[in-house]
């Protein structure tokens, strides 16, 4: 394949061919080999089958209220402890992180889905619609978010819908930075050979950017909805938290905190509980995003280093430089769906 | 230059009117600022409350239209941004609280910004060593803990300290308290109430800078010329620092520039648990409040602040990238 791979094979292997393996089996193991990617992902799965689960293994529902036992430290029946009105705090915990985890996945997806929409669009029809939209994304970076959501929040649904309607406005508001980004990697994309092709061969302008933009600008989108499900956790946690996300009865993460902080440092549990859930979730969901970015991204360093013992400054030889720098590898757009596994002194450390 | 930036201020002063525009009809909208006056005791009068409403151009009598256009021409005339449902001038409690947010954020991010390029690059010159690894631990601990619970946990400690030591040394609640009767009494009465704080600002800035302060210095330490520097025979030290440091630091200038400003109402959440009177707090409290003047009000300045680190940021691009050339 290259010379450079040609070259760094063994001797006594020198029979052998160089072991092929298909882009998704190589970006799976060198996601695999990133320790802490690995540990976020079974915690994010630990958490989720917690959410479901958890609940039916606990004594007491979320609205459920004790009301011989307000306020009591964490003790047998009350494993978390209680909050003023007698409401356990294990189910609160379990109930609220549920909710800020479909929060979050509803968001990112939303706001995943409008940027590559957007950013493919504008780059691709060029003229008005590149205007337009352009200046559609100033305008939102422009205005706070955070304050329209809120106003939005208070006028709008009160009581269990709340939710739904936070979701929606999270993901409407935060896909403007990824959008930009797509809309240049798209930009560089539309004139390539492949993609010209596709055009004068009469295919119409949304199975082209659906079939062959898309694809080479998927990584991006992945990275981005991973990390964008942490940006959705912490934007409804602190909207919930100033009392303009989840209202009361549903609770969610940040509405817990909001009513644990007024009772620090006297009855900690209430503030603690979710806090800790919360700052492990975001953990998870960050460290999971960080790993996927570097498995795909083909300049990476990470793929390689993780775990082993690198020289400082070598830890970019450790992938043959293929792709064109993006993320993704544009590179193998041409239809190479193959690549080998990098062989070099430190990619071999592991 | 200046004809490039002169365009690019005129494109924003648009996207500013529209901004402020839209959150003006949004809030007029969505919002129901009578319902300030509902459930009091003894309950008000329905026209002293009417007659209120009138007097702040809030009257859901008048239609939408014109109290727009009431509004729009009160800020270009006398610059008056209205007043809230509780009477309550919006021009002065900016005027105040701008200089409280600018105060807190200025210090907070700037210490900030310090010690995040220092670990960021230190960190980036021991890769892989226990030192780094424990910086790392730490930044990306601090980066998934969200202001307020690094707030909160902050008042904890400080509880805990002034317990432990019998003197109120850490101050967690408001901008300024008592003020004892030596010298220079109010000052540090002030600075006993940015520490808090300003420790959680410096804290996230940080985190989150060294970050990228570290991958683009590992990026810069890997780079040809650095190994040219140090063939030619310069100290490591010198290499590192004017050669890598040097070119690293201009991605993280443009990074500054924008955090700056943007930070005027990022602060939020911080100034929400410590119960500062910034312009963060002074957001949510107008949406609390049913302030519609107010959310506008904060929009329009929120927006000159992103406006403002926009511009500032490609200044700051020109004048430390050589290659940048703006026509």
């Amino acid at each position: 394949m290259d010379i450079m791979e040609l070259d760094l094979l063994p001797i006594e292997d020198a029979d052998q061919a160089p072991k092929r393996i298909g882009r998704a089996r190589l970006t799976l193991r060198r996601f695999l080999r990133n320790k802490l990617a690995v540990f976020g992902l079974c915690g994010i799965v630990l958490l989720i089958l917690i959410a479901i689960f958890g609940p039916m293994l606990t004594g007491w529902s979320f609205d459920d209220r004790d009301k011989l036992s307000p306020l009591k430290p964490p003790n047998s029946s009350h494993w978390l402890g209680t909050t003023q009105v007698g409401r356990d705090m294990l189910a609160l915990t379990l109930r609220g992180m549920s909710r800020s985890l479909i929060i979050g996945f509803a968001a990112a997806t939303l706001s995943t889905l409008l940027s590559s929409v957007v950013g493919t669009a504008s780059a691709y029809f060029g003229g008005w619609v590149e205007r337009v939209l352009l200046w559609i994304t100033d305008l939102m970076l422009v205005i706070p978010t955070m304050l329209i959501i809120g106003v939005l929040m208070r006028g709008g649904v009160s009581g269990d819908l709340a939710w739904v309607l936070l979701a929606l406005l999270l993901g409407l508001f935060g896909w403007m930075t990824t959008g930009r980004v797509v809309r240049s990697l798209t930009l560089s994309l539309k004139n390539r050979e492949y993609v010209l092709a596709a055009k004068y061969m009469g295919l119409p302008a949304w199975r082209i950017i659906l079939r062959h933009i898309l694809p080479n600008i998927s990584s991006l989108m992945i990275v981005d909805l991973t990390l964008g499900v942490g940006y959705a956790v912490l934007g409804e946690t602190g909207l919930s938290f100033l009392g303009l996300g989840v209202q009361a009865p549903d609770v969610s993460l940040g509405t817990l905190i909001s009513e644990g902080a007024v009772l620090v440092p006297t009855y900690n549990w209430v503030f603690l509980a979710p806090s800790v859930v919360l700052v492990f979730l975001v953990f998870c969901i960050n460290s999971v995003g960080d790993g996927v970015r570097d498995a795909l991204d083909p300049s990476s360093q990470s793929g390689g280093v993780v775990g082993g013992k690198p020289r400082r400054g070598k830890g970019r030889e450790d992938v043959p430089a293929k792709g064109t720098g993006l993320p993704g590898g544009i590179g193998q757009a041409g239809g190479a769906t193959t690549m080998s596994e990098d062989n070099t002194p430190q990619g071999g450390a592991q | 230059m200046s004809g490039y930036i002169i365009r690019r201020v005129l494109n924003y002063v648009v996207l500013l009117f529209i901004a402020c525009s839209f959150a003006y009809l949004l809030a007029s909208s969505f919002l129901n600022p009578y319902s300030v006056y509902f459930g009091r005791q003894p309950p008000v009068d329905p026209d002293v409350i009417e007659n209120i409403m009138r007097g702040c151009n809030l009257s859901h009598e008048v239609s939408l239209w014109e109290r727009y256009t009431t509004w729009l021409t009160k800020i270009f005339t006398e610059w008056d941004w209205g007043c809230s449902p509780l009477r309550v001038s919006v021009n002065e409690q900016i005027g105040v609280r701008m200089w409280v947010s600018l105060r807190l954020v200025l210090i907070g991010t700037l210490g900030g910004v310090i010690v995040g390029v220092l670990v960021g690059a230190w960190t980036a010159t021991r890769q892989y060593r226990v030192s780094d690894r424990v910086y790392t631990g730490l930044s990306l601990l601090v980066i998934c803990t969200p202001s307020f619970v690094l707030g909160i946990v902050l008042q904890i400690l400080a509880i805990k300290a002034n317990d432990a030591m019998g003197v109120r040394f850490f101050e967690f609640v408001g901008e300024k308290g008592v003020v004892g009767d030596y010298p220079l009494a109010e000052l540090v009465d002030r600075l006993q109430h940015l520490l808090l704080p300003t420790i959680v600002l410096v804290l996230l800035t940080a985190a989150s800078l060294s970050r990228i302060q570290r991958n683009l210095m590992l990026d810069s330490l890997g780079a040809d010329y650095v190994r040219t520097a140090r063939a030619k025979g310069l100290p490591k030290s010198q290499a590192v620092m004017k050669h890598a440091l040097r070119t690293a630091l201009i991605p993280t200038g443009t990074y500054v520039a924008f955090t700056v400003a943007t930070m005027f109402t990022g602060a939020t959440y911080t100034e929400r648990v410590f119960s500062f009177p910034g312009m963060g707090q002074y957001a949510v409290q107008t949406i609390l409040a049913m302030d519609v003047n107010g959310i506008a009000a904060t929009t329009a300045f929120a927006g000159v602040c992103v406006v403002c680190g926009a511009i500032l940021s490609d200044i700051v691009v020109a004048i430390l990238d050589p290659r940048v050339r703006l026509g």
